[in-house]
């Protein structure tokens, strides 16, 4: 058993990490602390998962949230994805493995992934809306969020949902309120077999290295840590036990990097564009100086004069 | 249990069957996950579906619903034909050495003693033959062809792979690797646990099922050791205490026997109990019997209780039949009922054939809920439309909602599959006018005899001379309670020698300190030392683990006497030594028992005298043989179900348990196959605890509405699409849910035939947050298990069509 | 003003009363879309969202006025299309593109209502308002919720990162164009108060839209100002 996180103490205690701690900062440039804080992750044990949903009720819980009740649909997935208020989700995926004939349910919590290079605050046009603390955590503050959507845009993952009640994004926070005191996400709290473990990234990869050891011992080969490079490697990571087809767990990008249509509207169109812009107005500027305006001649107007005339 | 839910993490095979632990015991389940995660265990489930706890099994083998036996004896038959057995193990600690009488005999599927109108058996050909010293006779080399190990040879042979595979429609290699994976345990090195719930229970041949189980434990050494056991799975926080302090009719707290109608006095009652030990030097802790009932008595008789009026026996009611749910619904189904209280019990929804339920309540003058919600019993006589399609205007039941309060608004004790007796705290003050069951029974009580007392009338005593001892005889309080099951000494107890050992007054540490003479007290003996003389010992947190293997023996209380695994003088061999150093539990240290457990023994006895470790048996050992114990029949027989879309393969004259309980007016309930081809089974969802949750808006976000779990071949064949609104009935009644399609359910071949079967989850009904649904009990059949007479509600028989239109 | 002119003055009518109001609706939105949209483009330009009280709101009103925008020049484009058709004499007047440049309005040929110049930015704010819509509308959610319930239409996250992409690069050419034309606008003078008065000067029609000039004259539409 990974060693259970203690209870906080009943006193106050100041926050582990806050403003200072911050290393990006949407549409704002920040200076990152000289000492990074320990980055943590949260695993989730794709092969211990037993989709019983206790992850999903305590984040609500936690959170304080409250989503509707919906239908049936024919699935076991409810709500039917993510939501405003449904910021974790299991899926469940039914999968016949060709190479053992074995009917593999792969059941995967859905949600933020907290990545290293996060693309939803690269799309974040709103100063502060998205951060993301030394520990690797990325939060979303709906007090400057103006639900402009463009953090679902962002991230490769459809994971930021936009409440239609007060427009603004919304997502996993990796319970930043809980980890602040000390506390592992409400999630791993409530999850029962411990598929669910948090705490210092190193330590979440080697307890992490345990755990394919056992899953290739079992047959599954190809069992791996989904730790994405393209996005910097993510502070939410998966052992899988099909890590070479991330993809069939419910459609987990297999190797999931920032949109290169993003990074050219939030790189390339802003430069270019800014340029475009600069330039045509320093033209129009050099041309009115070198030119002068085009003004109307006193002949000109006499000709139209005549031209009437002759008309008339 | 017969070990614990922290000691499943010590298995080397795990074992689901008849269960679903990760859908229905999320919590316990980590135990599964720590022994493969630290051990690498091996988890294999059995199960129709593909459930949850097969979604990180190693192992997953399909079977039909209701053909358990079949499988499981087709695993006893692969032990014993390929010698896969713990020989010394089955040789010592089990009957398999016991002669069986001259006239014992099975023949097409019927036992010997059969009587077809009373649809039951007379036992007497299935006991030992006793030798001229009183005692059993035994057959060390197991040759004897009437040896229990020689007829068990003989009764399992039919169960082959290939039959196994015929009846339950398991491929034989899935069926072989389970069979594998037992025998990989069969030596003393290597333990297996069996985890099972209520899909061996629910059927009419489910306490056979659980036998057939022990019996592979058995044969395989792996009872009494750590990693191993028999393990039942209860199905609610407290079940196993409710169970223990005798709420079933038939029992009083302790497991204790009601007196029956044939035992008129304490004496007879019990000379009916004396333990006759059928082998040399056997101990027995049910010798202790009249120590146990006497004291019980006491604790309910108080000072009005002396030897003179035998302690008040007379005023205990004598059975005439047992009153199980079935039966109760049975007289009520007759009009033999005025009123009935049900405490925290909503049997429309739990009750098979939900529609005779329904006319039993109607036919009540009052109906009392007492319940921390409005259960859809409470309003039975409501209008729902499909969902429930009764007239109000035709029901005069009256009905009475006391509000309860739940379990977290009031202290008390809860005892959990391990046998773990834990104590919980307030946590919430109670809403509105809710208080705690306690509190409402005694005002009942109170205002009742009152009303004896001014007025007098029939069968007033037991009420009148009732002790009823609390600071606040309105209020019992949860610590009172307690600390009255434990018992206390009411006199100076004295030893042998005629030192005091507990002053009048004190908690008793041991049902070992009960006397059958009135000087102690305490209702119910097997939580003695729950609540002794150093306080209330189920409060204790103490999570340390000296051995590291699970026990905590200072974490709540265990009982009995503290014992985290049962018969675990069985971890060692019959010289006192462990099996093996990998399975090291208690063992003889030269003077005494040890090990990190309490030993399930008298501590004191050595080896060398050769007593039977299974100490609650007379024959000191376990049975695989169980005599006439059960009512039908002293070795499992597979059986179909009382509803089943097959004939009997192995037994074609016999379809269903012959002694299965079915009341004359449920004989023609039953569908035909031809007209209901699809099995059917029911089972909970983890996003719900049974009706309860429904009430519950998050619980309702999670699984919002009922649904119809079936084969993709089968939504083919009916032209159902996922999410489709479908309409399931039975003989008995329909239901309507929306359909989901599933890789996890596939139709099996059964002898030939094609099977389909469909899954019911059953937390669904008309009262709550989720989507209104007729109770799954609509659909079930009123037959009851031989022995516990449990309904069928796991293996039954309905048709299935998709509903077209708009949906509302 | 140009030159000291006597009162009586040839002026001629270039907008009427109903083109005017909707060239400035189309104006206004314009710029009002310019300003919200840049602060949503770079933070560079957050603080203009201060202007509409902050950048929630800024981001809110942008599509609704967006829509103005379009329905607005749906109307100058039903207005103008036909007058922006293009005639050979484009091709001659761009060839001499110095020329234009330079003020030097001799060496061009005689133009009608509109000079290739004002047909470049008419065709292409046409076609960048086209797509500005429509990835407007992929950018957003309400647009995108009405469009899908409308035409059952739902757009991928990629082909929103497209709009996003796409409604950006569209709106710098936009924005571009737009200030070619208002600098053409003052540049060129005695522009402005033919959307402001709706009338020009005779000089200026003959100096720049000879042609056009010339037929006004013929409709009559020339007057002398009182």
């Amino acid at each position: 058993m990974y060693p259970p996180i203690a209870n906080p103490t009943t006193e106050p205690t100041p926050p582990k990490f806050g403003e200072k701690d911050l290393i990006r900062r949407s549409a704002s440039t920040v200076t990152p602390p000289a000492q990074r804080q320990t980055e943590v992750a949260k695993l989730i044990d794709v092969s211990k998962c037993i989709g019983c949903k206790a992850c999903q009720t305590a984040c609500l819980e936690w959170n304080e949230l409250e989503e509707d009740v919906g239908v049936n649909v024919g699935v076991y997935e409810n709500p039917h994805d993510l939501t405003p208020n449904t910021w974790t989700l299991m899926r469940y995926t039914e999968w016949e493995n060709p190479d053992t004939n074995n009917l593999e349910w792969l059941i995967r919590k859905d949600g933020c992934l907290h990545c290293e290079d996060p693309g939803c605050l690269k799309a974040c046009p709103s100063p502060g809306a998205i951060v993301q603390y030394s520990n690797g955590i990325v939060d979303f503050v709906q007090e400057n969020c103006i639900g402009c959507g463009y953090c679902v845009k962002g991230c490769p993952f459809n994971i930021p949902r936009i409440s239609r009640v007060d427009n603004k994004a919304y997502k996993c926070t990796l319970c930043s309120d809980r980890v602040a005191v000390g506390q592992g996400p409400a999630c791993q709290k409530a999850c029962p077999t411990q598929a669910i473990v948090f705490g210092p990234k190193d330590e979440m990869k080697e307890w992490a290295d345990k755990r394919i050891e056992d899953l290739k011992s079992r047959g599954f080969d190809k069992a791996g840590l989904y730790d994405p490079p393209g996005v910097g490697g993510t502070h939410v990571m998966y052992v899988l036990h099909h890590a070479d087809k991330p993809e069939l767990y419910a459609g987990l990008p297999n190797d999931p990097k920032i949109s290169p249509v993003v990074e050219a509207w939030k790189g390339l169109s802003k430069y270019a564009g800014m340029a475009v812009l600069g330039l045509t107005a320093a033209a129009g500027f050099i041309h009115y100086i070198l030119q002068g305006p085009n003004r109307v001649s006193d002949e000109d107007e006499e000709n139209a004069d005549r031209l009437a005339g002759g008309s008339n | 249990m017969t070990n614990s839910w922290t000691d499943i993490r010590n298995a080397d095979v795990v074992w689901i069957m008849g269960g679903n632990a990760a859908e229905a015991h999320p919590c316990g389940f980590k135990w599964v996950t720590e022994a493969k995660h630290h051990r690498g265990a091996k988890l294999m489930v059995v199960d129709p579906r593909f459930t949850r706890s097969a979604a990180v099994a190693d192992h997953y083998a399909p079977i039909r619903s209701g053909s358990d036996i079949a499988f499981l004896s087709g695993v006893v038959n692969y032990l014993l034909t390929n010698d896969k057995i713990h020989t010394e193990y089955v040789r010592h600690y089990t009957n398999a050495s016991y002669l069986v009488r001259e006239g014992y005999a099975f023949n097409e599927g019927l036992f010997s003693g059969y009587d077809e109108d009373k649809r039951a058996y007379d036992r007497s050909t299935w006991e030992y033959e006793i030798g001229p010293d009183g005692y059993a006779v035994r057959d060390m080399t197991l040759q004897h062809p009437r040896c229990v190990f020689q007829l068990m040879k003989q009764h399992f042979a039919p169960y082959t792979p290939e039959v196994v595979s015929r009846i339950s429609g398991t491929p034989e290699d899935k069926f072989l690797r389970v069979c594998e994976w037992v025998a990989s345990t069969a030596n003393g090195e290597r333990a297996m646990t069996i985890m099972y719930a209520l899909g061996w229970t629910q059927h009419s041949h489910g306490a056979q099922n659980i036998r057939t189980a022990a019996m592979i434990q058995l044969l395989c050494g792996n009872i009494g050791i750590p990693g191993g056991g028999v393990n039942a799975l209860r199905g609610h926080s407290n079940v196993q205490g409710i169970t223990d302090v005798g709420t079933l009719t038939a029992a009083i707290p302790g497991y204790l026997a009601l007196p029956t109608d044939s035992e008129p006095t304490l004496e007879s009652h019990l000379a009916k109990r004396k333990f006759t030990p059928l082998q040399p030097n056997q101990t027995s802790y049910w010798q202790n019997y009249p120590k146990f009932f006497v004291s019980f008595l006491k604790s309910f008789y108080g000072d009005k209780a002396t030897p003179a009026n035998s302690f008040g026996y007379d005023w205990l009611p004598k059975l005439d039949v047992a009153y199980d749910c079935l039966r109760m619904f049975e007289t009520m189904f007759q009009g033999k009922t005025n009123g009935l209280i049900c405490q925290g019990f909503n049997p429309v929804m739990a009750i098979a054939h939900q529609k005779k339920s329904t006319i039993g309540l109607s036919k009540l003058k009052f109906l009392v809920s007492i319940d921390p919600i409005e259960t859809d019993t409470a309003r039975f006589w409501e209008n729902h439309g499909e969902a429930n399609d009764v007239d109000p205007s035709k029901i005069q039941t009256e009905v009475f909602m006391l509000p309860a309060t739940t379990f977290v608004e009031e202290e008390g004790s809860l005892t959990n599959s391990s046998r773990c007796i834990q104590w919980k705290w307030r946590a919430a003050d109670p809403t509105y006018e809710a208080t705690s069951d306690s509190v409402i029974l005694a005002d009942l009580f109170t205002r009742i005899r009152k009303l004896y007392e001014q007025e007098g009338g029939k069968g007033a005593e037991p009420l009148l001379n009732m002790s009823w001892e609390y600071a606040n005889p309105l209020e019992p309080t949860a610590d009172e309670l307690l600390k009255e099951l434990n018992g206390k000494a009411l006199v100076d107890l004295r030893d042998a020698e005629g030192n005091i050992i507990r002053t009048a007054g004190s908690q008793l540490a041991s049902f070992g300190e009960m006397r059958d003479d009135g000087s102690t007290d305490g209702s119910m003996w097997i939580y003695t030392g729950v609540y002794g003389p150093n306080g209330n010992n189920s409060q204790r947190r103490d999570n340390s683990d000296p051995s590291g293997l699970g026990v905590y023996p200072n974490w709540g209380f265990s009982w009995p006497a503290n014992r985290r695994i049962q018969y675990n003088r069985a971890s060692a061999d019959p010289q006192g030594k462990p099996w093996s150093e990998a399975k090291k539990y208690m063992y003889w240290d030269g003077s005494r028992w040890t090990g990190p457990d309490v030993p399930d023994y008298v501590p004191t006895i050595p080896p060398e005298r050769a007593t039977g470790p299974f100490i609650m048996n007379p024959e000191g050992v376990s049975r695989l043989w169980v005599r006439g114990l059960m009512a039908d029949g002293p070795f499992p027989v597979h059986y179909e179900p009382f509803e089943s879309p097959v004939e009997n393969a192995l037994f074609p004259q016999i379809k269903g348990n012959p002694a299965a309980r079915v009341f004359a007016t449920d004989m023609d309930v039953f569908g035909d196959p031809k007209e209901f081809p699809i099995v059917a089974t029911t089972y909970r969802l983890v996003e719900h605890f049974h009706y309860w949750t429904k009430m519950v808006h998050m619980n309702a976000v999670m699984q919002p509405e009922f649904f119809v779990e079936m084969s993709e071949e089968l939504a083919k064949e009916k032209g159902i699409n996922p999410g489709d609104m479908v309409k399931v009935w039975s003989n008995r009644g329909t239901v309507k849910g929306k359909a989901v399609v599933t890789k996890r359910l596939k139709p099996l071949t059964i002898n030939g035939k094609i099977v389909h079967e469909v899954g019911l989850p059953l937390n669904f009904g008309f009262i709550g947050e989720t989507k209104k649904a007729a109770p799954i009990n609509s659909l079930t059949p009123p037959v009851g298990d031989a022995n516990a007479q449990t309904p069928e509600f796991k293996a039954f028989l309905v048709d299935i069509e998709p509903i077209r239109g708009p949906v509302a | 003003m140009g030159p000291k002119t006597s009162s009586a003055r040839l002026r001629v009518r270039r907008y009427s009363g109903s083109a005017r109001i909707n060239h400035w609706i189309v104006a206004i939105s314009f710029v009002l879309l310019l300003l919200s949209g840049l602060s949503l483009f770079h933070p560079t330009f957050y603080p203009l969202s201060a202007l509409f009280g902050g950048l929630q709101i800024a981001r809110e009103v942008h599509p609704w006025i967006g829509l103005v925008l379009a329905v607005g020049f749906l109307g100058l484009f039903i207005r103008f299309f036909s007058q922006n058709l293009p005639e050979t004499t484009d091709f001659v007047w761009l060839a001499r593109l110095r020329h234009v440049l330079r003020a030097k309005d001799d060496y061009l040929p005689e133009v009608g209502k509109y000079n290739a110049g004002q047909k470049f930015v008419f065709w292409s704010q046409f076609v960048l308002v086209g797509v500005l819509l429509v990835t407007g509308i992929g950018l957003w959610d309400q647009g995108l919720a009405y469009a899908e319930g409308l035409f059952g239409f739902k757009a991928t996250i990629d082909q929103q990162r497209w709009a996003a992409l796409l409604h950006s690069s569209a709106a710098v050419l936009a924005i571009a164009i737009w200030i070619v034309h208002v600098y053409a606008a003052i540049w060129v003078r005695g522009t402005i108060s033919g959307m402001t008065r709706g009338t020009v000067t005779g000089g200026w029609g003959w100096r720049h839209h000879r042609k056009w000039l010339r037929k006004e004259v013929v409709k009559g539409e020339a007057k002398r100002a009182a």
